[in-house]
């Protein structure tokens, strides 16, 4: 009756972009769009949070739809709580799937992390223990992502502040067996590795040892805050606010030159700074894409 | 065998999150038997500085009415007894302009609630579904013996709210930077909210004027509306407000009887 332009995006098919390989990105924010659209500049991914695009209409749409138009995209969900003990919410995973058909993003990634409980939505990404049972939780809760969008997602490790005791294995054992079980790809946030090592007093390079690479779809870079815990020891928080810091483009640079080249994206959430410093931060990032080559890891190197 | 670990965990982490006054829960520990305190604050500070922040971004007017202070303090209280359960914080907040309404530091400001009433309806707007306005000339086509069954179908992003006070001049005041001056808040004052396209307009509307765009709105056909705007304002001018109302984009398309 209402002359709505939007379709219903339940029924449109569910296609894929083309793969975008060894090209850095960063996040889309609206205060961006008119020096990006006047940049005419067209390398170069962008990445958005789903939830931000889950209303019906309005300038929200119009705005990525304007990006999406030159721009491959990735759709980076926050909520969908897939490392929660309750059930999926289905409307919302059915609104994932509407932004999936209508917008064809090149990468579609969620979190290794819980924000919802009973009925209360914290808006956090909040940590889970790793357990037998956790871990076949998670893996229901992939296969159904990946039954609805019809295409794998990639599973974001998580920069956590506290640890369970009942945790029985690794986080890096952990994500690979989710990643062997559901077939999904990985998203790699290195940040979140520096974070979580330096909070929980592991090496990181251990742990990007561990860490199953050639699962990996794409990375993630930000920018991270310190602050102090109990006894006064430095504990790093994942505020993605500022420029990333040195060590981890140590690191990224290592697991460039191991995994070749893979989609890079620079994070950046809030204190969003003016347009061209987040690109210089992108182009640090292609910098080390383009001058890392690969060693070893054959068949890995698909990534153009 | 030992029992399997259940998936209790997300029951023991979640009630301290928003309780600032319970401790970190047993459950969780710092790596080589240090303190969580800390760490676990950190998502409890994460959950409310993040939902404080959601509200202060659906409601600029009431935060800059009040100062930032206020209005953090005041959004906290509600953030702790009301979380969000959807995430999806553009939908947050339905509950705020009601809590506004009550919470005893707000008294001074009886406007405020109806101030905050109009934001949320500004985000409902933006957020709603495109859809094309019915054009004043599509009803000028209208025979007017048909007038009286004429049906308008509300358009998404239309909304109506209603003021025993200065509403919309102390909402116009204050969504944006500009000084504020004096404002005689006991004027009452109804607000149209609409989004033809891109922007999302807000409208005072005339006396009498609410009436009758809420019997529209609500699918009552224009003849009902009328009487019912005559009975709030004997000097009501329906043509102009009819007219006002299509332009403003309030409605998609037109029909006849019951709808």
């Amino acid at each position: 009756m209402t002359t709505a332009i939007a379709p219903d995006m339940s029924a449109v098919p569910l296609r894929y972009s083309a793969p975008i390989g060894g090209v850095a990105g960063t996040s889309f924010k609206p205060e961006h769009l008119q020096a990006i659209l006047g940049a005419n500049q067209r390398r170069g991914f962008f990445e958005v949070h789903a939830e931000n695009y889950m209303g019906a209409g309005g300038p929200p749409h119009r705005a990525l739809e304007a990006i999406r138009r030159d721009h491959p995209l990735s759709l980076h969900g926050v909520c969908m709580s897939i490392g929660g003990p309750q059930p999926l919410d289905k409307a919302h995973l059915a609104r994932f799937r509407g932004l999936v058909a209508r917008y064809q993003p090149a990468l579609v990634s969620e979190h290794l992390a819980w924000s919802t409980h009973e009925t209360s939505f914290f808006n956090d990404l909040l940590p889970l223990p790793y357990t037998a049972a956790t871990l076949r939780n998670v893996c229901d809760h992939i296969d159904q992502v990946q039954d609805a969008i019809r295409r794998p997602l990639l599973l974001e490790n998580p920069s956590t502040y506290i640890a369970f005791r009942e945790s029985s294995m690794s986080e890096t054992d952990f994500i690979r067996t989710v990643a062997e079980r559901t077939g999904c790809g990985l998203l790699l946030d290195i940040n979140n590795v520096f974070v979580s090592a330096t909070n929980h007093g592991f090496s990181a390079l251990d742990y990007l040892a561990d860490f199953p690479l050639a699962r990996v779809g794409e990375i993630h870079l930000a920018g991270h805050a310190e602050q102090a815990d109990d006894e006064g020891d430095l504990l790093l928080i994942d505020s993605h606010d500022g420029p990333v810091a040195d060590a981890v483009w140590k690191l990224y640079e290592i697991v460039v030159r191991r995994r070749g080249g893979v989609p890079t994206l620079i994070e950046w959430d809030s204190k969003i700074p003016d347009w061209p410093v987040l690109q210089a931060e992108a182009a640090a990032a292609q910098a080390i894409l383009d001058r890392c080559r690969p060693v070893g890891l054959t068949g890995d190197r698909h990534a153009a | 065998m030992p029992p399997e670990p259940d998936l209790g965990f997300a029951a023991a982490f979640a009630p301290a999150l928003l309780d600032p006054v319970r401790l970190a829960p047993e459950i969780v520990t710092g790596p080589n038997g240090k303190a969580p305190g800390k760490r676990y604050d950190v998502y409890r500070n994460n959950v409310t500085v993040s939902l404080i922040d959601a509200l202060a971004a659906i409601y600029p007017a009431v935060q800059r009415i009040t100062g930032i202070d206020f209005f953090r303090a005041m959004a906290r209280f509600h953030v702790r007894q009301t979380p969000p359960i959807s995430p999806l914080l553009f939908d947050y907040g339905r509950d705020f302009p009601a809590f506004i309404a009550q919470y005893e530091h707000a008294q001074m400001m009886p406007w405020l609630a109806d101030v905050a009433r109009i934001e949320r309806a500004w985000l409902d707007a933006y957020h709603a579904a495109d859809a094309v306005p019915v054009s004043p000339a599509q009803l000028a086509a209208v025979a007017p013996e048909r007038l009286g069954d004429l049906v308008l179908i509300p358009h998404p992003a239309a909304g109506i709210v209603r003021s025993q006070f200065a509403a919309v001049t102390i909402f116009a005041a204050n969504r944006d930077t500009s000084p504020v001056g004096r404002i005689d808040a006991a004027s009452p004052e109804d607000a149209l909210v609409t989004r033809a396209e891109f922007d999302v307009v807000v409208r005072h509307l005339p006396p009498g004027g609410a009436a009758v765009a809420s019997s529209l709105m609500s699918g009552r056909p224009l003849g009902e509306a009328a009487a019912r705007a005559l009975d709030a304002a004997a000097d009501f001018d329906l043509a102009s407000n009819i007219t006002g109302l299509i332009e403003a984009g309030a409605f998609t398309s037109i029909a006849f009887g019951d709808v």
